[in-house]
């Protein structure tokens, strides 16, 4: 198996860390957001549900202009965020993570809202009788039963963002070793004379990769199921 | 301890009216599909807010919309046991029991573990899934894992509704010990007067989401103006016997309030008290001391009460010594026998019904209250 170059190390290892941490920092918000869309009665909760998918039907392009606008030096929360906090996000790989989790972030709000709602209600009000409160329900009884769904979204959330392309290169450009991810480097080598091999290898990377994380998703999620279903 | 439930609560046109004090023991709430029984628990453990209401367990205040007061259902402290079960099927049995427990305040008695598991008899399915349990072996772990939580009362709605016949059998005797060795006070859902008719100490007949019958089990069943709510073939009345001895010829004997019964060989030691059901349609009633006949059980009475009710048929109220048995007879026969209040009679039974043990302990304690 032919070794790979330190340029493909880098765009591999890089795209792993966002991916990471695009999943690992959406992944209690997102939970938070598919029990608010599957338990939640309120007034404007459709708004909600809208404002979560919107990154999932507007183009990449534009969800990527839009982070530049707010999360640019100079975009109002990017400013506030850089002077307060000393956090930047753009030309940065955090960037790049800011927009790989926007991006997924519906995907996995959506896996695991399904698994909140299959989950009956009415084991969570038996829970209550017996004297548990809706944060130990939670814990307890609903998280447990929806394990399988979370990992699932966690998943489905880490593959996206591996394959985020066009936010990202829209929000923080394709600097080599900082934002330049899987996706960017290939696109990156089919625009250059010669660069095909290149691209290709990257390709069957990338196709490695998320092969695997499909694989080990199922794999987890049918060994959490059959735990919970007999023990 | 006692339980005052009054409630109001509109859905649609059905409107829920209820207003009832039940004391300690097993109360049957008990009436047909709709009448409003799963709202009443329902309001009571906190899982539905009626419009209007007020609830008290035992002095405790869990709701009372005219000053504010809604406790939430995790510190009502109400055990709940549900129709369908509702374990929770990712955890054993053992931790399903031991649920409640973990949430119950330390200032409450906390039964002890080891007694709830050998009153239910489910020490055998600790470490099994809910998964992996019969319907009967669920509603007992059900059970136990409510009486676990320390309640102050438990709630059963319809807990046999799911089950074949031979479960209800099995669950029963259960339920008999759990009225009679627990002091839990319970209110018992059911729309099968049989279950009402075997573990009630005290009856609320809800109808139309109104109370049209409260009172002691066996006076309410007895009672020929509230027979049509139990319907022709369920009317009945209950009464207490004790075992005298058992006969060489497969009969045991039973010295009953106002005279002896016969019954095929009863399971119990002479000298215990059983309850026994008399069906309404299964008491012929005759102004003569019968001779010359079949029937087995015949006892002097004294027509008390002549029920309304439409059609052919009419039901009878009679004093049998302390007790009272209820017939059910036709109209032609009341005018051909001229039957009224005061008139002796005879009763001729022509099936007694054993339905299990009687709760002497509560059943005096609530005769006590009620003087």
């Amino acid at each position: 198996m032919p070794t790979l170059t330190p340029d493909e190390w880098q765009a591999l290892a890089l795209s792993l860390k966002v991916s990471f941490w695009a999943t690992a920092l959406s992944l209690p918000v997102g939970l938070l957001t598919a029990l608010v869309l599957a338990r939640g009665t309120f007034r404007g909760k459709s708004i909600l549900n809208g404002l979560v998918h919107l990154p999932l039907i507007l183009p990449p392009v534009v969800t990527g202009y839009l982070l530049l606008l707010t999360f640019g030096r100079r975009g109002p929360v990017g400013a506030f965020l850089d002077a307060n906090f000393g956090i930047v996000f753009s030309f940065r790989w955090t960037g790049a993570a800011l927009a790989a989790a926007v991006m997924a972030f519906p995907l996995m709000v959506r896996a695991i809202r399904l698994s909140i709602e299959a989950v009956d209600a009415r084991l969570e009000d038996a829970a209550g009788t017996l004297g548990a409160n809706r944060l130990w329900t939670f814990v307890i009884v609903t998280l447990p039963l929806i394990l399988p769904g979370v990992i699932a979204g966690a998943i489905l959330g880490f593959a996206k963002a591996m394959g985020e392309f066009g936010a990202t290169i829209t929000f923080v450009s394709s600097i080599p070793g900082e934002t330049r991810t899987l996706p960017a480097a290939i696109y990156g080598y089919t625009q250059v004379p010669g660069g095909q091999p290149q691209a290709m290898r990257l390709t069957l990377i990338a196709v490695a990769v998320a092969m695997t994380a499909l694989i080990a998703s199922e794999f987890v999620a049918r060994r959490v199921a059959r735990r919970i279903r007999d023990g | 301890m006692s339980l005052d439930v009054r409630l109001r609560h509109a859905f649609g046109s059905f409107i829920l009216d209820v207003d009832f004090t039940a004391p300690a023991g097993v109360t049957a709430l008990f009436g047909r599909s709709g009448a409003g029984k799963t709202t009443v628990v329902n309001a009571v453990a906190g899982l539905l807010r009626p419009a209007e209401g007020r609830i008290v367990v035992d002095g405790a205040t869990l709701l009372d919309t005219a000053r504010g007061v809604d406790v939430p259902k995790h510190r009502r402290r109400i055990g709940y046991v549900f129709q369908e079960g509702r374990l929770f099927p990712h955890l054993s049995v053992r931790q399903n029991l031991a649920f409640g427990g973990w949430f119950a305040p330390r200032t409450a008695p906390q039964p002890d573990f080891g007694q709830v598991v050998a009153l239910l008899g489910i020490a055998g399915l600790l470490d099994r899934r809910p998964g992996l349990l019969s319907g009967g072996e669920k509603q007992r772990v059900a059970i136990g894992r409510a009486l676990l939580s320390a309640p102050r009362m438990l709630l059963m709605d319809e807990p046999l509704a799911a089950l074949d016949e031979e479960r209800k059998a099995e669950i029963l005797p259960y339920l008999e010990r759990l009225r009679d060795e627990t002091r839990v006070p319970i209110l018992y859902v059911s729309h099968t007067v049989a279950e009402v008719a075997r573990l009630a100490t005290t009856v609320v007949a809800l109808k139309d989401g109104r109370v049209a019958r409260i009172g002691a089990a066996a006076d309410v069943l007895s009672d020929a103006g509230a027979a049509p709510l139990f319907g022709p073939t369920e009317a009945g009345a209950v009464i207490g016997a004790r075992v005298l001895r058992h006969d060489p010829d497969g009969l045991s004997e039973l010295a009953a309030g106002g005279g002896r019964l016969l019954l095929p060989r009863v399971a119990a030691a002479p000298g215990t008290t059983l309850r026994v059901r008399i069906h309404a349609r299964d008491v012929i009633v005759a102004l003569r001391q019968p001779e010359a006949i079949s029937a087995l059980n015949v006892l002097p009475a004294v027509v008390a009460q002549i029920g309304g009710g439409e059609g052919p048929a009419v039901d009878l109220s009679l004093i049998c010594g302390p007790d009272r048995v209820l017939a059910r007879i036709t109209r032609r026969s009341l005018i051909a026998l001229d039957l009224a209040p005061g008139r002796p009679c005879f009763a001729i039974l022509k099936s007694v019904a054993l339905e299990g043990r009687e709760s002497g302990e509560t059943t005096a304690a609530f005769r006590a209250e009620d003087r």
